[in-house]
């Protein structure tokens, strides 16, 4: 790997983190900055992946994977989570289940200017459902994926990574 | 207009070992009739989604027939579970709408376009593999069992009378049953599923 691609958190990275903690279900709605990541969950014969209309939705069918025996993660935007308070209380705080939300951190900047409101209320909204999070940027961060995945299944938990810099490098 | 204990009546006679799932003030009646509660799970939690949980449930046990009793007050709080379901198709999927036409749970004020409103055409066009549609207990008696050997996703919209609660909810009285967690527990403990 080039230190130019170490400093880009590759797709790749997350499919490995993935598979690693034997991911079955990527419940998602894709967006312009995770194409390439979709199209590699897609190619994935270990990943099934079940595209949602809204994020909300996400949680719950989360729940019902899990139930199923199964590892689902909730790949999903920022401002979809925000939309989602209902169903992460209901349907993942309440429930009681480990589960991993790799959430797009849109809007974020390494510069503490976040013109951006999708940004300025994500961890506040975390504060605020008592959700702990990771932030990962680049893939030297990759092992913080693991780390989430870990602290899931011993709190029995919703556990985010906050994906900061989406695979292009822009927020530098 | 049917009576929702009847359409259960009528359901229980076709179960065979399906997986069962409620919401709505009407799926309080399954809990008297059903002779399998250790198939019986409790998903609801947040509004709108027992749907979600069911679907994500379906698609985790595709070995499994999965009902569910689904709403309309609560379908309308999360329409695009319609498409979701639609676009993963799972074969083992049966949606049972019970339609009262308004939120009896909350005193019986109309939902939206209540009496207007064609759910069965949604689901259709939104792709579920086949629909239906009744108001009549004879027609629902007749037809449900070959609906259950259909291949899914199966959506069935059935006409029910409302059953209106209008006391604060801190005055209702809670009837005794298993909570979410137990109907958890209890269904991986009958299909063998470790947590």
């Amino acid at each position: 790997m080039t230190q130019e691609q170490a400093q880009i958190l590759r797709p790749e990275t997350l499919i490995e983190e993935f598979k690693k903690n034997g991911v079955t279900h990527i419940i998602t709605i894709p967006d312009s900055e995770t194409n390439y990541l979709y199209e590699l969950m897609v190619n994935e014969p270990s990943l099934d992946i079940i595209p949602v209309s809204r994020e909300g939705e996400s949680m719950s069918t989360a729940l019902g994977l899990n139930i199923a025996g199964k590892v689902p993660v909730c790949l999903i935007q920022n401002t979809g989570m925000l939309e989602s308070g209902d169903s992460i209380r209901g349907m993942a705080l309440n429930a009681g289940f480990p589960l991993v939300m790799v959430v797009g951190y849109r809007g974020w900047t390494r510069h503490g200017v976040t013109p951006d409101t999708a940004a300025t209320y994500t961890e506040p909204f975390l504060h605020a459902f008592g959700i702990n999070y990771y932030l990962v940027e680049q893939d030297e961060d990759g092992d913080r994926i693991s780390a989430a995945f870990a602290e899931a299944r011993e709190t029995r938990r919703p556990v985010v990574v906050l994906v900061g810099d989406e695979y292009h490098g822009f927020n530098r | 207009m049917i009576e929702a204990v009847d359409v259960f009546n009528a359901f229980q006679d076709h179960r065979g070992d399906a997986i069962v799932t409620t919401t709505g003030r009407a799926g309080r009646h399954w809990k008297n009739i059903s002779t399998n509660p250790n198939r019986d799970v409790a998903l609801g939690g947040a509004m709108g989604h027992t749907a979600s949980a069911t679907f994500g449930l379906a698609v985790g046990l595709p070995d499994e027939k999965v009902v569910l009793f689904d709403a309309e007050g609560s379908l309308l709080m999360n329409l695009g579970v319609l498409a979701t379901i639609s676009g993963k198709k799972p074969k083992n999927f049966y949606h049972i709408l019970l339609d009262n036409e308004s939120y009896a749970t909350t005193g019986g004020q109309p939902v939206p376009n209540a009496e207007e409103i064609n759910y069965a055409g949604m689901a259709r066009e939104a792709g579920y593999a086949s629909t239906h549609e009744f108001d009549d207990l004879e027609d629902f008696v007749t037809n449900i069992g070959s609906i259950l050997d259909e291949t899914g996703p199966v959506f069935v919209s059935v006409k029910i009378f409302a059953e209106v609660e209008n006391a604060p909810i801190a005055l209702r009285v809670r009837e005794p049953g298993r909570s979410r967690d137990e109907t958890v527990r209890d269904l991986r403990s009958e299909l063998g599923i470790s947590e």
